[in-house]
């Protein structure tokens, strides 16, 4: 624990700033996860524990892509697109056999694809750190800001990232789509009986919930080390933030997410080694005081 | 104690005799680190499956327990002041303490809330572990070995010792585990688990039964934890890791909950899969995985639950015969 070093940092603007960006853009990441995996469990009941491969996926697809094709946005659509279409294999083959059967046997299917998934990466990329250079366009000077520095990218990602949080919002209470998809949420038979295809619904939904993955995983490529395994934290903690923001919610995966990517950028300085029981000292005062989570409306 | 009990205390003494004659025949090293590796992993799966099979509540944080076990019972050892069975018995109080405290908050959560909350002390204990470098020597474990003082003429530092105290803990915690799952408290469990409101219509404390349950399943679980910190001469904080809880489920699921001793029989076969695929590839996680996959998608349930239904069938089919040609 050094609180000196933490307490220094607060007391100077640069340093503040670096670790605001820092600790908002992880928050960003982690929040196109987390919905994700929010979103997923709010309708089809499943909890993703696959997702965190999704995302190491998304990041690996999009290196390739720009390796080929040196076009960031190619990169970063070929990540998205890529993982939405793998989740949809995903769901369509394997996930969908055991709605019915034990819930733990889902969580085995996804252990399953998270122990492979990881396994063809390293066959495919190799087992070293791998790393896809910051696109030409991002690099320009850094902003300044309140007397820190800010990278261009971070900027961009932050913008990027909230006008998905936006977006999804709409889709989920302004839609037709998304009022169909809450509707199954409540009551799947009776949406069924209603002659709506649940079937696509839940694909749709999946679908969806990879493509934030994979948007996660593109985004995050020019500034995250790609190895296998990577997938692990980031599904950890977008667990922690699912619980705290409220199983569901998108607006508590994004407040959720901040708070835990603020957590993490300025307990690295003060308690590096804590910061994880820091986050789940979190979690589980969240669990204990209200279970449904900052923004749920599901009783525990 | 019932004829059953009997007959199963008999039935325990008879494997343990088989099991102890072993190395007088062969000195078969692997067969010894096997059966230790079995009694580890065997007690956690069986202890986490009096949670998930007979309470009816999935915890994703039992390393915990597994993990406090070899850390508390390393430094019980490592301080000198104690010995072998007396450090064995302060650490099952350790975990049964932590047990209530922990099982206390948890148990007024079900199902996934439950499952993360056992997650956020399993991985508080893990953060706890790495970080207070000064006892617990942060991420290089527990270093410098565990003393093994000889007791009773027992000398753990010996692996045919360490080998008949593995087998003798793994029959007594599976008969202990068997009797307490036979009782009233571990029917009453059973009831909680298909029923909680039943149950406490008729007037059980439902919180009462899942707290004990809790810190029964814990006991067990550190005794696994021992025996690890045994083996290897030491902890280390993976033995805390998410990872380990996974591998429990996951072993659990193999052998299937319903028959009792489901869990070990997928330990057994979670930890021949892992040696036989770590000795053939070393893409040991797209194979284990493939495996798990055409298991689950194949069969849907654990392999003692399949075995169990096929045996079933099979004598229904029989039945249904011989009255067919009667």
């Amino acid at each position: 624990m050094d609180f000196d070093a933490l307490g220094g940092c607060l007391t100077t603007a640069s340093c503040v700033v670096t670790q605001l960006s820092a600790g908002l853009i992880i928050g960003m990441l982690l929040f196109l996860v987390a919905s994700g995996v929010t979103l997923i469990f709010g309708v089809l009941g499943v909890i993703n524990f696959a997702h965190g491969s999704f995302y190491m996926l998304g990041a690996y697809f999009a290196y390739t892509v720009y390796q080929l094709s040196e076009s960031f946005i190619l990169a970063a659509l070929g990540g998205a697109l890529g993982v939405m279409m793998f989740g949809v294999l995903f769901e369509r083959l394997l996930l969908s056999r055991i709605y019915g059967a034990n819930v733990l046997m889902q969580l085995l299917v996804c252990y399953a694809i998270v122990l492979i998934l990881d396994d063809l990466a390293k066959i495919l990329w190799g087992a070293e750190f791998v790393k896809m250079p910051m696109p030409a366009e991002f690099r320009v000077p850094p902003v300044r800001f309140g007397g820190g520095i800010v990278p261009v990218y971070y900027v961009v990602l932050t913008v990027v990232t909230v006008a998905i949080a936006v977006g999804v919002s709409w889709l989920m209470s302004g839609t037709r789509f998304g009022k169909t998809v809450r509707a199954a949420a409540q009551n799947k038979s009776m949406v069924a009986a209603l002659g709506i295809n649940t079937t696509a619904l839940y694909v749709g939904v999946f679908a969806l919930g990879s493509l934030l993955a994979g948007i996660a995983g593109g985004l995050a490529a020019p500034i995250r080390s790609l190895v296998p395994g990577m997938g692990v934290s980031i599904l950890i903690e977008s667990f922690i933030v699912t619980v705290i923001g409220g199983m569901g919610s998108i607006a508590g995966a994004f407040v959720a997410a901040l708070l835990i990517g603020l957590t993490r950028a300025f307990g690295s300085i003060g308690f590096p080694l804590f910061t994880e029981g820091v986050m789940f000292l979190l979690m589980a005062f969240i669990l204990l005081v209200k279970p449904s989570g900052l923004f749920g409306q599901r009783e525990a | 104690m019932s004829l059953r009990a009997l007959k199963e205390l008999a039935l325990g003494a008879v494997v343990f005799a088989a099991l102890a004659v072993v190395p007088l025949l062969a000195d078969n090293k692997p067969f010894l680190d096997f059966i230790i590796r079995l009694a580890i992993f065997g007690l956690f799966a069986l202890s986490l499956n009096l949670l998930i099979g007979y309470t009816g509540l999935v915890s994703f944080g039992h390393g915990l327990f597994f993990g406090l076990g070899s850390y508390a019972f390393g430094l019980a050892m490592q301080s000198g002041k104690f010995s072998i069975p007396v450090a064995f018995a302060l650490t099952l109080v350790v975990a049964a303490a932590v047990g209530l405290v922990v099982g206390t908050l948890c148990v007024r959560l079900t199902e996934i809330y439950f499952a993360f909350l056992t997650l956020a002390f399993q991985m508080f204990l893990y953060s706890l572990i790495l970080s207070w470098v000064s006892i617990t020597g942060g991420d290089q474990g527990l270093l410098g070995g565990i003393p093994k003082p000889e007791f009773l003429g027992v000398d753990l530092g010996r692996i045919q010792h360490l080998y008949l105290f593995s087998a003798f803990m793994l029959v007594v915690g599976v008969l202990l585990m068997r009797q307490i799952v036979q009782s009233p408290f571990g029917h009453a469990l059973r009831m909680l688990r298909d029923n909680p409101d039943r149950a406490s219509f008729l007037g059980l404390s439902v919180f009462h039964y899942r707290l004990a349950a809790f810190v029964v399943s814990g006991v067990f679980a550190a005794i696994g934890g021992i025996l690890m910190s045994l083996y290897v001469s030491g902890a280390y904080p993976a033995f805390t890791y998410w990872t380990i809880s996974g591998e429990g489920i996951f072993m659990i699921m193999l052998g299937g909950t319903s028959a009792f001793l489901g869990p070990l029989a997928g330990a057994a076969i979670f930890l021949l899969l892992n040696d036989i695929v770590t000795a053939v590839t070393e893409y040991h996680g797209l194979v284990l995985g493939t495996v798990i996959l055409l298991f689950v998608l194949g069969l849907k349930r654990g392999l003692l639950d399949y075995i169990t239904e096929f045996l079933a069938a099979r004598r229904d089919g029989a039945r249904a015969g011989r009255a067919g040609t009667r």
